[in-house]
């Protein structure tokens, strides 16, 4: 019963000679809210994408639910519709409207009804505060919007885990915030997810676990207080200072 | 007189118009088909595919329309208008599947990503997802492909089909007015190809995506 709802073991990838991650152990349990941090070029986006197939990752095994993904002949296609994906360009489909973005999948993949499927696309479009915007398409949205569509758009699927790559960071700083906000809503509806961001604030107030990536290898993880206040590696201590340079105290 | 030279030309008028919209389709067809398997379809369709264009669009298209028209009309018993056209729609085949996988092309890996991203087949995603938006952006090159190919129609004349520019030059022949029949043979031309180009534009206008004003 108390099985991780994500599960990955030995997990490596490499392109070429360039080691992208190394050997990386890493669960998610029910309602856990991961965020996982590091410098750029980490291998922390290549591994948000092994983990819903998009990627095939060289060795190491994954399981959703206890039921091993990586195992020869499992169908690709059928476990990304139980793992959501916000990605950090938005990547909203351009030819169709906000309200035709999130019912796509209801529709195509899971061949819901039309009718059915707009209803549970508007309400899910209600959930990220977008259901004035449904007939818009995203040439006409903001980019915060956008990502918000995004966002329903993977959550229409009713995904078991939602991975966030970097959902902020092409966002102009003003937009950040209702993104943020979108995220927290989501924190507290005890959504799992698993979060690659630079928002330092966001991950000490959300997040109940926090990995630190270098190099493709995890080199610490803890409950945020824990890392954020008493790293145990240098190298977290170097990093944590570093981007709280960059980014401000704004939230001390 | 002047009534038997409308209907002359009329019917050569006919004969170019069914030509095209013959060899237009077929052209589609198989020009979308193989721009897919360029794009879609491993190594070794894509090598065969490029192998192809290149060699199809590295040939006169009435060499090309010879050699076509003699498989064809070698292999099965069809009339010369059918042989000229599928030829004709066979060498355009290599020239909208450069057009159609530059479309593809330019829609960007990001939007079939997300697509599978959210449970899509690849075969889905390039339906529902990639396809609509290449199509679009296809319009004004493929306006410029019909335009070649409603002009290129002249060309199976060669292959004896009574189409504008044959009846054209009996038209010559028999009144020996050569600067009236071809002068009007090129005038058909030109409504032809001014009215299918400005008919597409109006099709990608109303196609168009909005835009943030």
């Amino acid at each position: 019963m108390d099985q991780p709802i994500l599960k990955a073991t030995g997990l490596s990838k490499k392109y070429g000679d360039n080691v992208v991650f190394h050997n990386i152990d890493i669960a998610v349990e029910q309602g856990d809210i991961i965020v996982i941090i590091g410098p750029s070029g980490t291998g922390k986006s290549t591994l948000l994408r092994c983990l819903n197939l998009l990627t095939k990752a060289d060795s190491g095994k994954i399981w959703l639910d206890g039921t091993e993904i990586t195992a020869p002949g499992h169908s690709e296609d059928e476990v990304r519709q139980h793992i959501g994906m916000v990605f950090q360009n938005f990547l909203l489909f351009n030819h169709l409207t906000a309200l035709g973005n999130v019912m796509l999948g209801l529709t195509k993949v899971r061949h819901l009804p039309r009718e059915q499927a707009r209803e549970k696309a508007l309400s899910e479009l209600n959930r990220v505060g977008l259901a004035d915007r449904a007939g818009h398409y995203p040439g006409q949205l903001s980019g915060g919007q956008q990502q918000r569509v995004a966002i329903a758009r993977a959550l229409a699927m009713d995904p078991r885990v939602m991975l966030f790559d970097e959902p902020t960071s092409a966002l102009d700083p003003e937009l950040i915030g209702e993104v943020l906000e979108v995220m927290r809503q989501l924190a507290m509806q005890k959504m799992t997810m698993l979060v690659v961001t630079h928002e330092m604030g966001f991950a000490r107030e959300v997040a109940n676990r926090i990995i630190f990536m270098e190099k493709g290898s995890i080199v610490e993880e803890g409950a945020p207080n824990e890392l954020f206040l008493r790293p145990k590696f240098e190298r977290t201590r170097e990093f944590l200072w570093k981007i709280t340079e960059l980014y401000g105290h704004k939230k001390e | 007189m002047l009534q038997n030279f409308i209907i002359y030309i009329g019917s050569g008028t006919a004969v170019t118009v069914s030509v095209t919209l013959a060899a237009l389709p077929m052209g589609i067809v198989l020009g979308l088909s193989f721009a897919l398997l360029h794009i879609y379809g491993g190594k070794w369709l894509s090598r065969l595919m490029t192998v192809y264009s290149t060699l199809m669009r590295g040939v006169p298209p009435i060499v090309l329309l010879f050699i076509l028209y003699f498989i064809i009309a070698g292999s099965i018993n069809i009339s010369p208008f059918w042989a000229g056209s599928i030829a004709l729609g066979w060498v355009s085949s290599a020239y909208q599947m450069e057009i159609f996988r530059g479309a593809l092309l330019s829609v960007g890996g990001g939007q079939m990503l997300a697509a599978r991203a959210i449970g899509m087949s690849r075969w889905t995603a390039v339906r529902y997802v990639v396809l609509p938006q290449a199509l679009r952006l296809a319009i004004p090159p493929w306006s410029n492909e019909v335009s070649i190919v409603l002009k290129d129609s002249s060309l199976v004349y060669a292959l004896g089909v009574p189409e504008i520019l044959r009846r054209a030059q009996q038209l010559s022949a028999t009144t020996q007015q050569p600067f009236l029949a071809y002068g009007t043979a090129a005038l058909i031309y030109f409504i032809l190809v001014f009215t299918t180009n400005r008919l597409l534009d109006h099709l990608e206008q109303r196609t168009r995506l909005p835009a943030q004003l």
